[in-house]
């Protein structure tokens, strides 16, 4: 009874807070409501919504990766260091998605083999991988890529305010819900996170499950990387930085419980628009980008507070009614 | 309140008219209870009946909806449990609460150990204090060793040391022998005596009816939150308590059985695990239940657990239905048609946040998914179907397992292992915590499976288990097998002889 209850506290407050920020931006916030700001808003938070799929199995398995953005500065780098040298973006993009592959590995390598905590392990290669990407670009900039990629990433649908590249990660999405929600193996996650020992005492293999997940991780990181330098044309090595704070605050706004087992990926990518919304507003208000960070910030605290907090209140209301 | 000189001696602790539900689960109606000094007090009554329930009320975990909490014929709130050891109230609960990366000893005294000056902890006191501890309770554990990878038997011994170490005025403890094996039950019975004879007030929980009888000089029964019956218990039997108990007679213990034995369904042979155990060989056959026996710490769980997967083994080999099975692989034992019900329900054999049916569903995933989807339906009714065959007694099959009362949780424990129709069934004290009624219950549902030509491997602390259900005793000591007994020959004093190393049957 509790756990449901707070689920749907989570749940509503999330969707709740959401309509209430886009109301009140299109009543009051010049210029929220046209298509190009709607537009922007989307194709802004796409980066952030794409890594949040395969973090949300992550977190609900127990597990952590900070090193996100740093993989997509690296894949952005990469990729602008192959085009400069005169590689077909064809044969580039597939390389930087199994460079992602790799930096998830070993990520995840160092976590299931080793048995370091994954809250440290992605730490280190947080600033590793974001010097790679330093040393592979320098301070260059290369914003020459193909136009028709260009124009995929950051393009529109026909007439409409809705941007081509949403397809693809609605695509993702659906997938990742499908994964997460109706097959044996997102079952296992939930089992994981609440209960890893039990989890190996019912024959789930715990450790080849993490790994997988920490490779999807890298893959989808680099591929929000290669979106991020087409959409914004431009590859640098300080790509995406700080992303993985958004990410992670939006997962966890979403109501997945940080300690594992709990959540669901419609209550994550809620979060995720809902923290896209804020930014957007924010940066409409003229809000610094410092500022902004803080505000992140204090979301990210709130909501892992959150979910404790309305526990402890479904519990006394479990006791005083009982 | 004056008392008329021939009453006796006052109540330290009582209970009136205490009421206690949670949600729409009534786990106590208006019961009462008054515990003496120097008076072992039992509290008997089927899984779920609402012991653990009363001993969190005593102990100030539970708020009683209604009724009081007397101490010394005053009404008291115990707001939480420091309240309530604050009063002297020492309480043993039924699962271990130890925190894993703490020693024993800092377990023992969490919060208040020794000091030295500048109040620095003193540790070489809290060791000293700690092997004392362990001196009376006559174990050898090191006071140093982290909490962490210690047996239930073991954990259940710390949390004895840790309720022995304050002197308290009154003692509670539930169910603290369900894996303690009969010389630490008979150390553990010599101290509680020591402190009756100190005036101190017990209240103790067991689904062993003859330590009830042993220890104890009055019991009171619970029946579904109600009280039966408070009384002494010198002109009771065991029958007159479990017909209290249950409300009806209850069928034998042990079924009639006689075994088909077939094929070797497990073999295992030179199995070592260093420092663990070593040369472990033996084979168990469709169709036969084979009794596991030795002390706490003789290396039965142990090896048990290296069979299945969870543990690497470093030499050897283990077959099941002739196919080798890799070592360290769970999930390539599962599929060869082994499972193992396991020690620590808590942590190994149940996600307690998750709900019965995904508990038990979570040995079916690959088998009730179809097309690589989840069939809800198919999981549902899987669960259903075992949790109603076991007789769980639960609210709904949604709620989550930790709401279960103990006994409870482990019978959702073996419905996910039967669910998955197993070829050999290795349980590592299946009974534990199971009140007699369902005992009889799971020894049924054994046989049953032998009969049907599953292999049965049964790890036991209580000995006359082993002995009414084995076909063939095996005991280890030190790690070894160090007698192999058929039916015939096998009696305590040899299965007892052969655990202690003392002789060579
Ligand atoms: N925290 C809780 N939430 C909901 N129900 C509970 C909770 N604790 C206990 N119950 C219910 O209260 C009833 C009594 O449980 P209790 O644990 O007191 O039984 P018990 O007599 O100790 O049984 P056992 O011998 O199996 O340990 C059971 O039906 C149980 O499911
Ligand atoms: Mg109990």
């Amino acid at each position: 009874m509790p756990e449901s209850l707070t689920r749907a506290i989570r749940w509503d407050t999330v969707v709740g807070t959401l309509l209430i920020v886009l109301l009140l931006s299109f009543g009051f916030v010049d210029g929220f409501g046209n298509a190009l700001n709607l537009s922007f808003l989307i194709g802004n938070t796409l980066p952030i919504a794409l890594i949040a799929l395969p973090m949300t199995l992550l977190v609900v398995s127990g597990e952590i990766d900070l090193s996100v953005a740093s993989t997509a500065g690296l894949s952005g780098a990469v990729m602008g260091r192959l085009w400069n040298a005169g590689l077909p973006i064809e044969t580039i993009i597939p390389l930087c998605l199994l460079l992602g592959v790799v930096c998830g590995l070993l990520n995840g390598l160092l976590v299931t083999r080793l048995g370091l905590p994954s809250l440290a392990v992605t730490i280190g290669t947080l600033a590793a991988y974001r010097g790679v990407a330093q040393i592979v670009l320098g301070s260059d900039a290369v914003t020459d890529f193909p136009p028709r990629y260009l124009d995929f990433a950051a393009g529109r649908l026909g007439g409409t305010f809705v941007p081509r590249a949403l397809v693809p990660f609605l695509v993702l999405l659906a997938i990742a819900v499908v994964v997460l929600h109706a097959t044996p193996f997102g079952r296992s996650l939930f089992a994981i996170g609440a209960g890893e020992e039990a989890a190996w005492f019912a024959g789930i293999r715990v450790r080849r499950t993490k790994l997988l997940l920490f490779v999807a991780t890298g893959l989808m990181s680099a591929l929000t990387g290669v979106f991020w330098a087409l959409h914004y044309a431009s590859a640098r090595y300080d790509n995406a930085t700080g992303l993985e704070l958004s990410v992670v605050a939006a997962v966890l706004l979403g109501g997945i419980d940080f300690d594992g087992g709990r959540g669901t990926l419609g209550g994550a990518i809620a979060g995720v628009f809902l923290l896209g919304a804020l930014q957007n507003v924010m940066s409409l208000e003229d809000v610094s980008a410092q500022s902004q960070i803080v505000v992140t910030g204090v979301l990210l605290v709130l909501s892992v507070l959150g979910p404790r907090v309305a526990r402890q209140i479904a519990v006394l209301r479990a006791q005083s009614s009982g | 309140m004056t008392h008329p000189p021939d009453t006796g001696p006052a109540p330290v602790l009582a209970l009136k008219g205490v009421s206690k539900s949670f949600g729409a689960v009534r786990a106590l109606r208006d019961v009462s209870l008054e515990l003496l000094p120097g008076e072992v007090h039992a509290l008997a009554g089927e899984n779920g009946a609402g012991k653990s329930t009363l001993i969190k009320t005593l102990a100030g975990v539970h708020r009683p909806d209604a009724g009081q909490v007397l101490l010394d014929g005053e009404p008291v709130v115990f707001h939480g449990p420091g309240d309530a050891r604050d009063a002297g109230i020492a309480v043993i609960y039924q699962e271990p609460t130890l925190f894993p990366d703490l020693s024993i000893a800092e377990n023992i005294f969490m919060g208040r150990q020794p000091r030295r000056a500048l109040g620095r902890i003193d540790h070489k006191a809290t060791r000293a204090a700690t092997a004392a501890l362990m001196r009376r309770l006559g174990v050898g554990l090191d006071p140093d060793r982290p909490a962490r990878g210690l047996s239930i038997a073991d954990q259940q011994i710390v949390e004895i040391a840790k309720a022995l170490s304050f002197d308290a005025r009154v003692l509670i403890m539930d169910e603290p022998t369900a894996a303690l094996t009969g010389s630490e039950v008979a150390r553990l019975f010599g101290v509680v005596r020591t402190l009756r004879e100190q005036g101190t007030a017990v209240l103790f929980i067991s689904h062993r009816l003859e330590e009830i009888f042993r220890i104890c000089q009055k019991v009171t029964t619970l029946r579904d939150g109600t009280r039966i019956a408070s009384e002494t218990l010198d002109k009771m039997t065991e029958d007159d308590l479990v017909r209290r108990m249950v409300g009806r007679e209850l069928a034998e213990l042990y079924p009639e059985r006689r075994a088909q034995t077939g094929d070797v369904a497990l073999g295992v042979r030179r199995l070592t695990r260093e420092g663990v155990f070593t040369d472990v060989s033996f084979e168990v056959r469709r169709g036969e239940i084979v009794g596991l026996a030795g002390l706490v710490g003789a290396g039965r769980t142990e090896v048990a657990r290296a069979v299945f997967g969870i543990d690497r083994w470093d030499a050897g080999e283990v077959e099941v239905a002739g196919r080798r099975l890799p070592k360290g692989a769970p999930s390539a034992a599962m599929a060869a048609g082994l499972a193992l019900v396991p020690e620590d329900r808590r942590a190994q054999g149940l996600v307690m946040d998750l709900s019965i049916e995904r508990n038990i569903g979570l040995t079916g995933l690959r088998t009730t998914a179809r097309a690589g989807l989840m069939d809800r339906g198919a999981e549902r009714s899987r669960s259903l179907d075992w949790a109603v065959r076991l007789q769980v007694k639960y609210a709904r099959i949604a709620d989550a397992v930790s709401t279960l009362s103990g006994g409870n949780q482990q019978k959702v424990v073996l419905a996910k292992w039967l669910a998955t129709g197993p070829k050999v069934l290795i349980v590592d004290e299946p009974t534990r915590g199971i009140d007699v009624g369902t005992k009889a219950e799971v020894h049924r549902l054994l046989a049953e499976l032998a009969a049907d030509g599953v292999a049965v491997l049964m790890i036991s602390s209580d000995l006359p288990e082993i002995l009414g259900m084995a076909d063939r005793v095996l005991v280890m000591h030190e790690g070894r097998i160090s007698a192999e007994i058929p039916r015939a020959d096998a009696t305590e004093e040899s299965v007892l002889a052969a655990a202690t190393g003392r002789a060579a049957a």
